[in-house]
């Protein structure tokens, strides 16, 4: 009798799901573009957003503050820079967020013009785990080009010691830590280093997910972090806030003009202190400003130049357009606390300029 | 369920028989036996139907991948997202070095704790709390054994592999063999429990009755009698071994390279798809994370396949 019952709630709980994913099946292959909750007229007062998760901690409290002045709900899902852009591709979200600006191939899958707004700044940085070693570590282009790409193994090799005079450095294994899954932080990094190194270049690329030559993967900045912490000899990159908040060592990187650079929010925001191009994409990895840190990059909010479509009203677009208005001026005060770099007086400019070309139905959304 | 059978077979009958028998059964009842037969076809019919459109799924979206990249795609190295080239065989040897180093520690416990608790001990509060505590191993979250595995396994691996003189990194497919093995014992072990215990106590009781040693009636009627539950458990071992995700992806290492032993570090194909998939923005990468998913899935099918022949193989005689 009671395998009888049982069966049957298995039945009853299998009936249910085969109609669950019927429904479903049948919504995503029929009316996936007009049914999309971002796109239901009935509710103005909550925006739909997707994408980097580099940028999450910012934006629940930028979200939160401004639901408390204006009511506005926003509901924000982390999955990452590329999942905001297909997010937004598909129109299921009111606006993606990325740590990279969109690919050839992603502006041509999305066929009309999309607007990059910088949000905030971070930096990527390289914590190691060398107990012998008490003062801060330099590196410099080649020599980070070199441990990522297998050729400098040991910690105690010239090329190492030549740029840290007066640290004893020990003859452990380097370890290279990256991150295991496809993340916008290897994307600024693998950018920065196929910028200063013609054989990663060549070797390897910039992207996401790249191929490693060498070294172990971690999920996660936390997994990428956890293993620095345990594996002795380890050298890992995490992005900044993450290591002020765990308390990691990380390196000194000389920049382009020469000099040795900490990461810190001052030295993210003199990075991204220089000419922003009108359209706003540009990285700021390996950065002329002369007291910027080289690895340092922009994130931005992607929303489409022409706010009608799918049937979307003009309230709801104005809503979300005034939305980011607000994240690039009063919204800033709440990055530095979160550990991210505020936008430079540039970028707020390039911003703003940006926004006011943002158009519904052919007239502009800002007046 | 002797009853909902001859249920049926009796609506089938007097349907087809004169009016007077059917007499004896009710509008009503006639009516939930139909019903009851017609959602016992509903349901198995869905289950195969969901197999059958996950494969189709399957196919179709790895159809861009299989267009450009071919066969090549099952013996190639690199996995190069930046180049689009993509090869699955450092994940193939990377899901089945695990699985089957797994399957090879966890034998023998498994084989132990079923003889125990089948034969030596199949009552009391030792041996139910022992069961329990079986139990429990299948029951805790893969993400646990995952973050043991980071935690106390891999620091130990590592001052292993320095006593070894093997580069001392701890993370890798030995770690993950290891994990793997843990988390598949119970399946192993439940089934060749029950299966020992429903051994006849007749055929047990004759061979101790001709003078035979414990360790003789396990060794000749025992483990002859329940081979083939054995050898099922050990391949549904195998399978979650195969399939398991998370816990792998946080000791393995995560590196696209061709494994050189099983100290070095490498990636499989579950954790290759749920590291990289949330983020392939190119068709062709897409497609070919889900071709690794196609692979995985016919790699699982031929497994199973060849361990029933082979089962059957073993009981024939």
């Amino acid at each position: 009798m009671k395998t009888l019952k049982f069966l049957s709630l298995a039945g009853l709980a299998l009936i249910f799901s085969g109609s669950v994913l019927m429904t479903t099946g049948c919504g995503s292959g029929a009316g996936s573009k007009s049914d999309s909750s971002a796109n239901k007229s009935g509710d103005d007062n909550s925006i739909l957003g997707a994408g980097s998760s580099f940028d999450n901690p910012l934006f629940s409290k930028m979200f939160s503050e401004y639901n408390k002045n204006t009511g506005l709900i926003i509901n924000y899902q982390s999955i990452g820079s590329g999942g905001g852009i297909k997010g937004l591709t598909d129109k299921t979200v009111d606006f993606g967020a990325s740590d990279a600006v969109l690919s050839d191939d992603q502006a041509k899958t999305m066929g009309v013009p999309v607007i990059h707004v910088p949000v905030t700044a971070g930096a990527v940085v390289l914590s190691y785990n060398l107990p012998e070693v008490k003062d801060t570590l330099n590196l410099s282009p080649d020599v980070l080009a070199g441990i990522f790409m297998g050729t400098i193994t040991k910690w105690n090799d010239a090329r190492i010691a030549a740029i840290n005079k007066g640290v004893k450095l020990p003859a452990t294994d380097i370890q290279v830590v990256h991150r295991a899954d496809a993340s916008g932080t290897s994307n600024i990094f693998t950018t920065y280093l196929t910028k200063v190194n013609k054989d990663w270049e060549t070797k390897v690329g910039k992207g996401s997910s790249v191929s490693w030559p060498v070294g172990l993967g971690g999920k996660g900045n936390e997994g990428v972090a956890g293993t620095v912490k345990q594996t002795p000899g380890a050298i890992g990159y995490i992005e900044l806030a993450f290591a002020i908040q765990n308390n990691m060592p990380f390196a000194k990187m000389q920049n382009k003009a020469g000099n040795f650079i900490t990461p810190s929010i001052a030295s993210v925001t003199a990075a991204a202190n220089i000419q922003i191009p009108d359209d706003a994409k540009v990285s700021l990895t390996n950065t002329d400003a002369a007291d910027g840190y080289p690895i340092s990059g922009l994130s931005w909010v992607l929303i489409y130049k022409e706010q009608k479509y799918n049937n979307r009203s003009a309230d709801r677009a104005a809503k979300m357009v005034k939305l980011i208005q607000w994240m690039i001026h009063d919204g800033q005060q709440y990055g530095t606390p979160l550990f991210y770099a505020p936008l430079s007086q540039n970028a707020v400019n390039v911003g703003d300029a940006l926004l006011k070309t943002v158009t519904y139905d052919g007239k502009p959304v800002l007046q | 369920m002797p009853f909902g059978r001859a249920g049926i077979l009796f609506i089938l009958q007097s349907v087809s028989m004169k009016p007077e028998k059917r007499k004896s059964y009710s509008y009503r009842q006639i009516h939930t036996e139909r019903f009851f037969k017609g959602s016992l076809v509903f349901i198995s019919a869905s289950i195969l139907l969901v197999v059958l459109a996950i494969m189709f799924t399957l196919i179709v979206q790895s159809t861009p991948s299989l267009r450009s990249l071919g066969v090549g795609y099952l013996w190639g190295k690199t996995w190069d997202p930046v180049r689009d080239i993509y090869g699955a065989l450092p994940f193939m040897l990377g899901t089945l070095l695990t699985s089957f180093l797994a399957l090879i520690i966890s034998i023998p416990f498994s084989f132990a704790v079923a003889i125990f608790l089948g034969e030596y001990f199949p009552e009391g509060w030792f041996s139910n709390f022992l069961k329990n505590a079986i139990e429990l191993i299948a029951a805790v979250p893969s993400v646990i054994y995952g973050f043991w595995g980071l935690a106390v396994l891999v620091p130990m691996v590592r001052s292993l592999e320095s006593a070894m003189g093997v580069s001392p990194v701890g993370y890798g497919i030995f770690s993950s063999a290891l994990i793997l093995a843990v988390m598949i014992i119970p399946y192993a072990a439940s089934l060749g429990r029950s299966m020992i215990q429903m051994v006849p106590s007749a055929l047990k009781e004759g061979a101790y009755s001709l003078g035979a040693t414990r360790y003789e009636v396990i060794k000749s009627v025992i483990l002859p009698y329940t081979k083939s539950g054995l050898l099922a458990g050990v391949l549904l071992s195998l399978g979650r071994a195969l399939g398991e995700t998370m816990a792998v992806t946080m000791v393995i290492g995560n590196t696209p390279l061709m494994p050189k032993n099983i100290f070095s570090t490498g990636n499989t194909m579950a954790s290759v798809i749920a590291n990289e998939l949330g983020e392939a923005d190119k068709v062709v990468y897409n497609s070919a994370l889900i071709e690794l998913g196609l692979v995985l899935f016919l790699v699982t099918v031929v497994i199973n396949m060849v361990g029933k022949k082979i089962i059957s193989r073993f009981t024939e005689e």
